[in-house]
């Protein structure tokens, strides 16, 4: 915010001169009525009369100026914040992301953000305004009459209470609703994320119930809000109404004693009418300040939070993706999540050039072994080691642009398909898309759709099956041109002469790298060079599938069920 | 990009959206007419004061009657109290009718949501729905507090102001008015500009929370794929441009306030300037010159609030267009004229038990196309007999996800028919029949809550021992056993905590936990590993004894326990039979089966 002190300070200066300029006004009409009263030349009333004006035209002009400079300055301080905002949720680890719901996250992106360039916009406008216009009219009116001035001013420490009494107690309420305001939303979202498993099982009323139950909440805390805040402006304009009429019961008498004129009066007045703006704007403000400290406390969970995973460890001489030749290895390797040890002692080497397989049934560990390479997750120090290296020392840019990772529910974005594929290359070539299309077998679905690589992809790829999401994701990988290869059971959507040529296709292009597969498929991964068998977070059977089949083990009995259920299906 | 694209939309003032934003009003018409009365009221008090002060000036002061003098301060309180307590009833009664209104609007939409079909949902993406439902709604609740009713006080001080200007000294309240055609003309000019400024925002406002919204549900992506630098410059070029139209419509702002205070001052300088003679010439008296003055300085604040809220009441006319439409869109997927009562009032657990209906299912020459012109699926026609299991079979993209969504009438066949019982599925209840079905899709999807509440869903009718009986079923019990608090575990948001195969087994028990006459798997065994594969096989068989089912599966030995298969090849019923039969056709089944089966064949030649 800093580097926005000079347009700030300019913003000021213009505030400075629209408030002389304004209150120089009453000060003419006292002239105008005292002359008035005493008799004028037309050419003095005329001169009043071309005063006003004048003073009113070069304060607009400084007006102007205000609110360009200050609230221009505020929309940058917003743009600023909201692109800091997505920089900072771009380091976050996936578990950040398990732990902040999406729509909280958006809520603290519009909502929070919004409240708070009110905050550095309007609410510093007008609170300097207010403070300006506060201390000069106070000045002017005790040059005035300082009885009155005095007696007038009785209402004001009854004000600052109120004002600090609503302020607070408006701060607690507008948090809370807040608060509910994001759980409508993930409520909402969900459900409208999950439509099919809505209908299909019926649950439209169940999930009306839970929303009708997160609105009425909302409802009710804004009540409580409403009763407060409700008060809030009558009460200023009462306090108010009764300076303007002691100003007037009181000042008239001085008037008749003749300790005032009716000029003065009226300026006086007018003086006290200009202070009912500032005080009235000076609860709105502190209104604006509130909900822009709550909602930049919101912000700042984010902003300040630190991301888990970094680069900070990063200390070699590896600093790009090309350096890296792709073997990798696991030592002695024992990870926990969320308190469960998920992964136990796993030690394996995977040299660049190889196909291994992990193998391995629900829950055994093999995603999360698969998503420490990539610090998905950050492993323990000394445990995942890339070309000789921990995973922890190289930078992140250059690990994950080693790896072509295809996860289990690969996410597609809103965009084209070509799009989607050369998602991870600065700009691919149409070629290189076609060869990647093909190499995954997208390409024939591809022609069949009537704008082929140029289909839009709908949220989350909705308008294609799960084998194409899969497929494309498989073609987004190797458009990067990966020097260690990551199916984690990338092809499970896929039907199985698919899935062969897909691999095929892929061997023949990771001739030299490194490739991991999982899959439930023994047909998949029995021609891998080792295959791992993962079993309760440990590496329990490894070899060649000619060796684990030899071994009567785990592998085999896998396989031997595979075959049963193929020789059942002959019967 | 376009599919994010807000559309364009939006008058200003738009009769048609007023009247129907006005029947929300209607189940409040007390709360509604006492604060109309307490707003006319409020503002007759507030043109008061000026007056009292013309009385000092022109009768007390000369006469100096301090005794009159108190007379005036004593009505001058009443007038402030009276004043206080009719703005407070009228702030209250306004916001909390505001808020009542937002709820009834927010449920309307959100049952809405409820009940349109998916193709709707293929459109609209989720976020878009979610401003509807926050946002649009919240931006309308300002027109129900501050905006609409409040400038109907607006209009009233005006006239008020008028009346007692004219009242007063009617010539100089024509030397005062005589600067309302140069407001007509600053507003018009304020009016279109910011009009136009205002639709440029919403547009990209809601460009940029698409995009947000997007990014951060692919984060994982974007992080693996690194495109972090090139994802920023994106959202830096979306933001600058939403910065630079809202700094264009500040521009406007700007210029629209000083203005009108110029044009204030205007009207200040003429009343001096002839007031003045007047007052020389003993045409007007001094208290008249002053409270005239201290009038047309009240009348242009309620302009420039106008003006104000008339970008509230923009917003309004968008958002409320917005909500009109999503409302309007008409509901293709309805309950048949057949039935008894149409569709929402019947969800969840009360079913009429549904097996009694169950007939036989038939797809009588079914064509369908989610984009006109693009059939996935061509003139299908099979039947399905109560109890029998059938196995959808064929390549990706070869049409059997569509098969299931159109048994669920997720959407409306195009040509043919789709018929339970000889029954058209059209003229049946909607819920009456999805409810025969119990669905495990590919994509699992969990909701917050529990893992036993995802079990059960909001159906009371399945209790915590059947919950665990279907969990034990599907052989889920040994790893929900393992989390820290069992079946009570919170599930974190769309389980990203669980694995896909243990999402998976999560699904199975949730349909069978609601006990269907008819199981619909969607590929659903195909990212289990082969043990708990079996396991599930081995629940299914206790299941399926009974039930229809009908499954899509890629691996052939999946389905060996099926009566019938299905073979379907881009969008069309290729070959229909037993295993054995297909076999003996060495058609397309014979050659998947062939393929899948070479394993066995290398492995025993070697």
């Amino acid at each position: 915010m800093w580097r926005y002190r000079s347009a700030f300070l300019a913003g000021f200066l213009c505030i400075v001169a629209t408030t002389a300029l304004t209150l120089a006004g009453p000060w003419v009409l006292k002239y105008a009525i005292d002359d008035l009263t005493r008799g004028v030349t037309a050419a003095k009333l005329r001169f009043y009369a071309g005063a006003i004006l004048g003073l009113t035209a070069v304060g607009g002009i400084f007006r102007f100026l205000q609110r360009r400079i200050m609230i221009g300055a505020s929309r940058d301080i917003e743009f600023d914040l909201r692109n800091d905002f997505f920089a900072r949720l771009q380091l976050f680890e996936p578990a950040y992301f398990h732990r902040n719901r999406t729509g909280d996250l958006m809520s603290r992106a519009t909502n929070d953000l919004n409240a708070v360039r009110m905050m550095i916009g309007p609410a510093v406008m007008y609170l300097s305004n207010t403070v300006l216009t506060f201390i000069a009219v106070i000045v002017l009116m005790l040059s005035l009459n300082v009885r009155l001035t005095l007696l007038s001013l009785i209402p004001l420490p009854i004000l600052s209470v109120a004002v600090y009494f609503f302020g607070a107690a408006i701060h607690r309420r507008f948090d809370k609703i807040q608060e509910q305001l994001s759980t409508i939303s993930a409520v909402t979202q969900e459900a409208l994320a999950g439509v099919r498993v809505v209908r299909a099982y019926r649950q439209e009323r169940f999930e009306t119930g839970r929303f009708r139950e997160a609105n009425t909440e909302y409802v009710r805390r804004n009540r409580t809000l409403i009763r407060v805040q409700g008060a809030f402006f009558p009460i200023m304009g009462l306090l108010m109404g009764i300076g303007a009429l002691l100003v007037l019961w009181l000042g008239a008498q001085d008037v008749i004693n003749g300790r005032m004129t009716v000029g003065e009066l009226v300026a006086f007045n007018s003086y006290l009418m200009m202070l009912a703006w500032p005080m009235i704007a000076f609860g709105w403000v502190t209104n604006l300040l509130q909900r822009g400290a709550a909602s930049w406390k919101r912000m700042l969970e984010v902003l300040a939070a630190e991301p888990a995973i970094t680069d900070a460890g990063a200390n070699t001489d590896v600093t790009s993706r090309d350096q890296i030749r792709g073997d990798v290895e696991f030592r002695e390797l024992t990870f926990s999540y969320g308190g469960t040890v998920v992964l136990r002692n796993i030690s394996a080497k995977l040299p660049a050039g190889t196909t291994t397989a992990i193998v391995g049934a629900t829950g055994s560990g093999k995603s999360t072994l698969l998503n420490l390479l990539p610090r998905l997750n950050d492993p323990p120090p000394g445990t995942v080691f890339v070309d000789g290296i921990d995973v922890r020392d190289l930078p992140l840019a250059a690990v994950r642009g080693a790896i072509g990772f295809v996860p289990q529910e690969p996410f597609l974005f809103s965009a084209t398909i070509a799009d989607n594929i050369a998602f991870g290359v600065a700009d691919g070539a149409r070629e290189d898309i076609e060869r990647a299309a093909h190499i995954a077998r997208l390409d024939k679905d591809l022609s069949d759709f009537p704008k082929g690589y140029d289909t839009v992809v709908g949220e989350r790829g909705i308008t294609l099956s799960g084998g194409q999401k899969q497929r494309t994701a498989i073609a987004r990988a190797v458009m990067t041109d990966p020097k260690i290869l990551v199916l984690d059971d990338a092809l499970s959507a896929v039907d199985t002469y698919t899935e062969e040529e897909i691999l095929s296709r892929l061997s023949g292009v990771m001739r030299s790298r490194t490739t991991i597969i999982v899959s439930h498929r023994i047909s998949t991964v029995r021609t891998a060079d080792q295959i791992l068998v993962l079993d309760d977070g440990a590496i329990v059977e490894r070899g060649t599938h000619d060796e684990l089949v030899a071994r009567h083990g785990l592998y085999a009995e896998l396989y031997r069920k595979q075959l049963l259920e193929e020789e059942l299906a002959a019967s | 990009m376009s599919i994010h694209e807000e559309d364009v939309l939006g008058k200003a003032y738009d009769a048609r959206l007023m009247r129907r934003l006005i029947t929300y009003l209607r189940p409040y018409k007390p709360e509604v007419v006492l604060a109309t009365a307490a707003i006319i009221g409020h503002s007759a008090l507030e043109l008061a004061p000026p007056f009292l002060v013309k009385l000092v000036i022109d009768r007390y002061i000369p006469a100096r009657d301090a005794g009159g003098l108190s007379l005036i301060a004593v009505v001058y309180l009443a007038v402030l109290l009276g004043s206080f307590a009719l703005d407070y009833v009228q702030t209250w009664l306004l916001q909390l009718t505001g808020q009542r209104i937002m709820f009834d609007m927010r449920m309307q939409i959100y049952e809405h949501l409820q009940r349109l079909d998916l193709k709707f949902y293929d459109r609209n993406p989720v976020g878009r729905l979610m401003t509807r439902v926050t946002t649009d709604v919240d931006v309308l609740n300002d027109l129900f507090t501050s905006g609409v009713v409040s400038v109907f006080g607006d209009v009233f001080t005006l006239v008020g102001i008028m009346v007692m200007m004219i009242w007063i000294d009617w010539r100089l309240a024509i030397v005062a008015f005589s600067v309302l055609p140069l407001i007509w003309l600053v507003t018009q000019w304020f009016r279109r500009n910011v009009r136009e400024s205002y639709r440029t925002v919403r547009i990209w406002i809601a460009r940029i929370n698409a995009y947000l919204q997007e990014r951060i549900t692919g984060m994982a992506t974007v992080q693996l794929f690194r495109r972090e630098a090139r994802d920023f410059a994106e959202f830096d070029r979306i933001d600058r441009t939403y910065r630079d139209a809202n700094v264009q419509s500040i521009f406007y702002y700007a210029v629209f306030y000083p203005a009108i205070e110029l044009i204030s001052a205007i009207a200040a300088a003429l009343i001096i300037w002839f007031g003045g003679g007047w007052v020389m010439m003993g045409a007007l008296t001094l208290g008249s010159l002053v409270a005239s003055l201290q009038y047309s300085s009240r009348f242009f604040r309620p302009i420039s609030d106008m003006s104000e809220k008339f970008n509230v009441l923009q917003g309004a006319m968008a958002s409320s267009e917005r909500i009109f439409q999503l409302l309007d869109t008409e509901v293709e997927i309805v309950s048949g004229s057949g039935m008894r009562d149409a569709g929402s009032e019947r969800h969840g657990s009360r079913i009429p038990d549904p097996r009694s209906r169950l007939g036989r299912i038939a797809f009588e020459n079914v064509t369908f196309a989610y984009v006109p012109g693009e059939p996935v699926l061509r003139n299908v026609s099979f039947t399905v007999d109560p109890g029998q299991r059938v196995a959808l079979v064929g390549a990706t993209g070869s049409g059997k996800t569509t098969i299931v969504s159109l048994l669920l009438r997720f959407y409306d066949v195009q040509q043919g028919r789709i018929t339970i019982g000889g029954v058209d599925v059209r003229d049946m209840d909607v819920h009456e029949r999805r409810s025969m079905f119990g669905l495990v899709l590919q994509d699992v999807h969990l909701f917050s809550g529990t893992i036993g509440g995802n079990v059960r869903l909001g159906n009371e009718s399945i209790d915590e021992a059947a919950v665990r009986r279907a969990v034990d079923a599907v052989h889920a019990g040994p790893f929900i056993d393992r989390l820290p608090q069992g079946l009570d575990t919170p599930v974190a948001e769309r389980g990203a905590t669980l694995s896909v195969g243990q999402k998976q087994l999560l699904s199975f028990a949730r349909a069978l936990a609601f006990d269907p006459p008819v199981l619909v798997l969607d590929e659903a065994t195909s990212s289990v590993d082969t043990e708990t594969e079996l396991l599930i096989r081995d629940a299914l068989k206790v299941v399926m004894r009974g039930r229809t089912t009908i499954a899509i599966a890629h691996r052939l030995s999946t389905i060996q326990d099926m009566d019938r298969i299905l073979v379907l090849h881009k969008g069309e019923l290729r070959e229909a039979g037993t295993h054995q039969e297909l076999l003996a056709q060495r058609g397309i089944y014979h050659r998947l089966y062939q393929l899948q089966f070479k394993d066995r064949e290398l492995v025993n030649s070697r």
